[in-house]
């Protein structure tokens, strides 16, 4: 087993300071937010590692930083080796690019709606100088499109099916990876099923991996050999699927697993979580969970956790045995 | 639960004319709701849920408008109200949650004033027994320091505190009925868990009949006493939730279920259900979910929609499944 992503000490800072005028008026000091906060984790070759977490939690961050559309304030991301915002190889950053590749949740607002299919998908080989000839019609047919769709605008098309075009078009370079950004968000289930089961047979076709974001527990179960869960910006559990699932660590991944509704739990009477979650620009001193914990002592408040293992877990919480 | 239900709705239709022709989003619903008990509904974007929720509290925008059918408040014909008559009783009778707390908060007022204001509006009260109403309807709510809250404007609460508002706003004037349409969606787990413990507290506490709009499967579990799955404008499926969540016997309702990811299933293949749900212009004849549908026959394309009425009660179908018999034989 080898990693394909390997992230370190991954750490992003936003400024989202008022204007300068603004600040000096009203004597207000900088403010930042700090989206993702020392953040390590390995993607193994052909696995689908998850990402989870509720909103604001950094995943969409993490997946841009990895992709390149954002760039980390510290910390690396090495994709099959190669460190995008330090290599200066030319060459190598433009392979790993053409290797990894990213879907969103919003079909709608992926696509261009003044191109055709056609051009849509085959746009990054065409920004490489590669050959598209035919290349549209045969991935269409690959999602479960017909050929005959290249000719067609995507406002012709249903989200589930501009969903499939938006795949498409990730595989149009040919990638070993796809940072797929809450894919079925957006969809009906009868719909997010028929993208969720297009996924899984194209992994195993095309032999890929896939880091999959999402908010959705069932779905996360559904896809994910390995799972990190994200609060605040930092990772605080990570573990296999079945030892999550079966085993959780951290009280804050055990508080999202009870609060998660369940189709098969009839009139489930549940204690719901305390409190909510805090602000990014000042978050909690030591452990960011520690003010919703119900373990919590003295020393959460004084000192972040490290990241521990244990057994097949990693997790970052004091308490966790 | 009492006999009589709080909301009865019977027969009801609602047209949009169009220049294609008229469509029509909700097509012969009938259902009731008993006071303290919640009523879920479920169904893909565009089934019609938001426009029953809708017609029930007269709230169509033109040009959709109720054809036909009646909506009974404890007896009073709701659809034959208009105007002031119709705004007096949805603020005091009937209470709205909606998913995005934006369009029932004024962002201009305090949300003590607004809570008062309704309070004022509805009830014989002084303006000081409103706001002790106000900070009380904010307690019961679950809004930490109620009292200093209530002089905040809206956009200083976080998303789940707002929704939080909204249920005070809609419950303040004391309403029998509350539509909830989607109220959880844009939440994050952990707040939607709070907000659906809320509802059912209330409902349970002040004896409210909820009619509560969600695709959320797990939602409609956990919450929910019966349940009605919408398709394409029709009811589909209509019964107690457990019933109907582990013995489907609309085709449709099996194929939600199955293709929900269930943890407890493992990485088997999900069910797909082919195509899409079909827009409202372009219905097919006979039963609206045929193309799709596994268990089609001549019937179900040739004859007029198979509605509850017209089937077993159960669903609307012509060969209702036994989706629970299944299961066993395959034990
Ligand atoms: N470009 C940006 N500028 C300022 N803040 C941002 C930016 N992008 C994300 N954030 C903030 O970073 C945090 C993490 O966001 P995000 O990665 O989108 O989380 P998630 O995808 O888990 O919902 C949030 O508090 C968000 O508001
Ligand atoms: N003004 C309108 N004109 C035409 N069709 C409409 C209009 N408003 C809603 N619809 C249609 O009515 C149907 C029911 O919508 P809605 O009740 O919002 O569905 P749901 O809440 O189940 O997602 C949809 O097919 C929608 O496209
Ligand atoms: S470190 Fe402390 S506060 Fe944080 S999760 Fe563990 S027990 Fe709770
Ligand atoms: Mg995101
Ligand atoms: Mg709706």
């Amino acid at each position: 087993m080898s990693a394909i992503i390997k992230v370190e000490n991954l750490t992003r800072i936003f400024d989202v300071s008022k204007p300068w005028l603004n600040r000096m008026i009203e004597r207000q000091p900088k403010a930042l937010l700090t989206a993702v906060s020392e953040v390590s984790f390995d993607v193994e070759r052909n696995s689908v590692y998850a990402l989870v977490g509720e909103s604001g939690s950094g995943k969409s961050t993490i997946g841009k930083i990895i992709v390149g559309l954002v760039a980390p304030s510290e910390g690396t991301v090495e994709v099959e080796g190669v460190d995008l915002a330090s290599e200066s190889d030319a060459d190598k950053i433009d392979a790993v690019r053409a290797d990894i590749q990213m879907i969103f949740q919003d079909p709608y607002a992926s696509l261009n709606p003044r191109w055709r299919v056609r051009d849509i998908i085959a746009e990054p080989v065409a920004a490489r100088g590669g050959k598209t000839a035919g290349l549209a019609e045969r991935l269409l047919e690959q999602v479960g499109l017909s050929a005959a769709d290249a000719g067609k605008y995507p406002h012709e098309f249903s989200g589930g099916q501009r969903q499939r075009i938006c795949i498409a078009r990730a595989l149009s370079s040919e990638p070993k990876i796809i940072v797929c950004d809450e894919p079925t968000s957006a969809l009906d289930v009868s719909v997010q099923s028929q993208v969720l089961n297009l996924m899984s047979d194209l992994r195993e076709e095309f032999g890929l991996t896939y880091l999959f974001i999402s908010h959705d527990l069932t779905v996360v179960h559904h896809m994910a050999d390995m799972i990190g869960v994200l609060y605040l910006g930092r990772l605080v559990e990570e573990a296999p699927r079945d030892r999550l699932f079966s085993a959780p660590k951290h009280p804050y991944t055990q508080m999202l697993f009870d609060a998660a509704p369940r189709m098969d739990a009839f009139g489930r009477e549940v204690e719901p979580p305390k409190g909510e979650i805090p602000d990014a620009i000042n978050p909690p001193s030591g452990c960011a969970f520690h003010p919703r914990c119900p373990l919590a002592i003295p020393r959460c408040s004084q000192e972040r956790p490290e990241m521990r293992k244990i057994g097949q877990t990693r997790v970052a919480c004091h308490m966790a045995e | 639960m009492t006999d009589t239900p709080v909301l009865s709705v019977r027969d009801l239709t609602v047209e949009i004319p169009t220049r294609h022709g008229v469509l029509r989003p909700v097509d012969d619903m009938s259902f009731d709701i008993h006071a303290g008990e919640i009523m879920g509904v479920v169904g893909e974007s565009g089934a019609g849920k938001s426009m029953t929720g809708n017609a029930v509290i007269g709230l169509l925008d033109p040009p959709a408008r109720i054809v036909s059918g009646e909506v009974l408040l404890s007896g009073t014909p709701v659809h034959k109200l208009k105007g002031d008559a119709l705004r007096r009783l949805r603020g005091k009778r009937m209470g709205m949650i909606f998913q995005d707390p934006q369009t029932s908060l004024n962002p201009l007022l305090t949300v003590g004033d607004q809570l008062s204001e309704t309070i004022l509006e509805h009830l014989n009260v002084t303006q000081q027994e409103a706001r002790k109403r106000a900070i009380a309807a904010l307690e019961e709510v679950g809004i930490p320091a109620a009292r200093q809250r209530i002089g905040s404007y809206p956009h200083e609460f976080s998303g789940g505190m707002r929704q939080r508002v909204v249920i005070a706003l809609a419950l303040c004037a004391e309403p029998d009925l509350v539509i909830a349409d989607e109220p959880t969606t844009a939440l994050d787990v952990s707040v939607q868990a709070q907000i659906i413990a809320l509802l059912k507290r209330l409902c349970r506490d002040r004896g409210v009949a909820v009619m509560l709009v969600t695709h959320d499967m797990g939602v409609i579990a956990e919450a929910a006493d019966r349940v009605a799955v919408m398709y394409a404008g029709r009811m589909a499926e209509l019964g107690p939730v457990r019933e109907v969540l582990t013995n489907a016997r609309h085709p449709y309702t099996a194929g939600l279920m199955e293709s929900t990811p269930l943890a407890s299933q493992g990485r088997k293949r999900l069910r797909q259900i082919p195509g899409a749900m079909p827009r409202l212009g372009a219905l097919p004849g006979g039963c609206a979910f045929s193309p799709r549908c596994d268990y089609a026959q001549d019937r179900c394309r040739q004859e007029p929609g198979p509605t509850l009425k017209r089937c077993d009660g159960r669903a609307a179908c012509w060969f209702p499944l036994n989706t629970a018999a299944k299961e066993e034989a395959k034990a």
